[in-house]
């Protein structure tokens, strides 16, 4: 079993394709959307979470990309700016996963980038702009 | 055993006053009592770093050739709108004011990327702004236009002035409603999925002196990174609410209005705040020293959080109703630990103060008392006392 986030880069030809559809049929994955920008004629961003037998997810990912697709594994999408940062702790209860804590000894807020989808959640709420996001995964 | 704040400042000046956070003075008073604490601890001090929105900024920009009045015009810096109604040249940076095209809540929630807290934070940070004007012209001020690049290098005066800073605690505000709803107070989740809070609990100055004994108009306190003074008490000073045995009020209390040279202030402790759905505000950086005269001062200043107490408020509907209405009471300990409990229900927190910075500007303090470099003021005036009958008053609206 395959469980990982990818980021999918979608030319603009290839916009109105029904490749999720095909994940799904005929690569039987399960499919998560964490971040949709997809405009007719222009490049489109999709963010998902993907998961499915291992074969299985080899294979769509090549089909992915035999089609023009450009994938990527979702890593670096979100950034606590720690310099920026000033460890107040609003963003903890916004976050839907507990990727921002609160460390119970010294106070400060961490960032854990695993357990991240993404959902931007955080960025939106900082005060400071601490949160950085960038689909350049 | 008492002291005098004179005693205290030869101690300092000869590098051997014994100056205590007021975290640690927590402990030294349960290891050894406030008798001896008071004895061996001469200033205790205090922090506190978050959203404070009664701030803002003077500067004289000095005069053009040829002059122009600004007074009675309209002036930008950065884009944001700047309070001109004084004499020609001085103008006021309200810490929430917004540039005329931000769209404010029309797209909602609004996001406030750019206002008076920003552009006061890049003043101090030392950057160029651009600020443009017209007037209408004078005889002796002719010019009607301007445009220039300012820097607080050149300016002949740019100082902090803060109406209100320092809430002597505050709220817990959530939402019980069934929508997102988006305040000063953070964005509060539907139905009690979060509450958040905004204070530095036990390291936060008036917490430390509930009753203003130390604590009044003139003291010298830490100021955005610089040296400050208490000017007066700040607005909606509040100090008859009711309060603990400790003394410490249960709600919202004691305000203070605080000045400074901006020029030695730092853009680390005066930070530009963007808050969702709100507006923009300014977040400051305050430090206030409690001279330890007494044994009184010595048990006021080993407040800790388990024993301050607040208000837990609902913004969706009785807040904005100007409606008091308190869910119930929580401790600072209950809203550090990351979640509290609201009828049965475990429920987040988060915090706009930091806490982490709040530790950080009472260490500050402390290091400047002890090199010598801080000496302690006596208060020239009291604040309105608990005791006084001053007290914040909603206003009732008369018909015109």
């Amino acid at each position: 079993m395959t469980e990982s986030k990818v980021v999918l880069h979608f030319p603009p030809h290839l916009v109105d394709k029904p490749l999720i559809y095909k994940l799904s049929r005929d690569f039987d994955l399960e499919f998560n959307i964490l971040k949709a920008s997809v405009t007719p004629q222009e490049e489109g961003i999709l963010v998902l979470e993907l998961k499915g037998d291992d074969d299985n997810f080899q294979h769509a990912i090549a089909y992915l990309k035999e089609n023009g697709v450009d994938v990527q594994a979702l890593t670096q999408d979100i950034n606590l700016n720690y310099e920026l940062c000033i460890h107040c702790g609003l963003c903890v209860p916004i976050c839907p996963v507990s990727a921002l804590v609160k460390d119970g000894e010294t106070d400060e807020v961490k960032f854990v980038k695993e357990k991240c989808i993404a959902c931007e959640l955080c960025g939106k709420v900082c005060p400071y702009n601490a949160i950085e996001v960038s689909l350049n995964a | 055993m008492t002291k005098t704040i004179q005693e205290i400042n030869e101690k300092i000046k000869k590098g051997q006053a014994v100056v205590v956070t007021a975290e640690e003075m927590i402990e030294i008073v349960r290891k050894k009592g406030e008798k001896q604490a008071a004895k061996e601890v001469d200033v205790v001090t205090t922090g506190t770093f978050g959203p404070m929105c009664s701030s803002g900024a003077y500067i004289n920009i000095g005069h053009a050739k040829p002059k122009i009045k600004l007074g009675g015009g309209e002036v930008y810096i950065n884009g944001v709108e700047v309070y001109a109604g004084f004499a020609a040249v001085d103008i006021y940076i309200g810490a929430s004011s917004l540039p005329p095209d931000d769209p404010r809540n029309k797209i909602y929630p609004g996001e406030f990327r750019y206002g008076g807290g920003h552009v006061i934070e890049e003043l101090v940070a030392g950057k160029d702004l651009v600020l443009t004007a017209t007037a209408y012209g004078t005889d002796c001020y002719p010019r009607k236009e301007l445009r220039t690049l300012i820097n607080i290098r050149d300016l002949n005066e740019a100082v902090l002035f803060n109406p209100r800073n320092c809430y002597q605690n505050y709220n817990v505000a959530v939402n019980l409603s069934d929508r997102i709803i988006y305040t000063y107070m953070g964005t509060l989740k539907p139905k009690l999925g979060n509450a958040n809070y905004c204070s530095a609990g036990q390291l936060s100055p008036l917490l430390n002196d509930p009753y203003y004994k130390t604590i009044g108009i003139g003291t010298r306190i830490f100021l955005g990174g610089g040296t400050g003074y208490i000017a007066w008490w700040g607005t909606q000073h509040n100090p008859g609410v009711e309060r603990s045995e400790n003394g410490v009020p249960l709600s919202p209390a004691g305000t203070l209005a605080v000045i400074g040279d901006l020029k030695q202030m730092k853009p680390e402790w005066l930070r530009g705040t963007s808050m969702l759905g709100y507006g923009v505000t300014l977040t400051v950086g305050i430090g206030i020293p409690i001279p330890v005269l007494s044994e009184e001062i010595a048990y006021y200043t080993s407040v800790k959080d388990e024993e301050i107490y607040t208000q837990i408020v609902d913004y969706s509907k009785p807040y904005p109703q100007g409606i008091s209405e308190s869910l119930g009471q929580v401790n600072y300990a209950q809203l550090r630990s990351g979640k509290i409990r609201i009828s049965n229900k475990e429920v987040p927190t988060g915090s706009l103060s930091s806490y982490v910075k709040a530790r950080e500007i009472a260490n500050i303090l402390k290091e400047w008392i002890k090199q010598g470099k801080f000496l302690l003021t006596e208060p020239v005036a009291k604040l309105p006392q608990a005791e006084s009958d001053y007290k914040f008053k909603p206003l009732k609206i008369r018909e015109v």
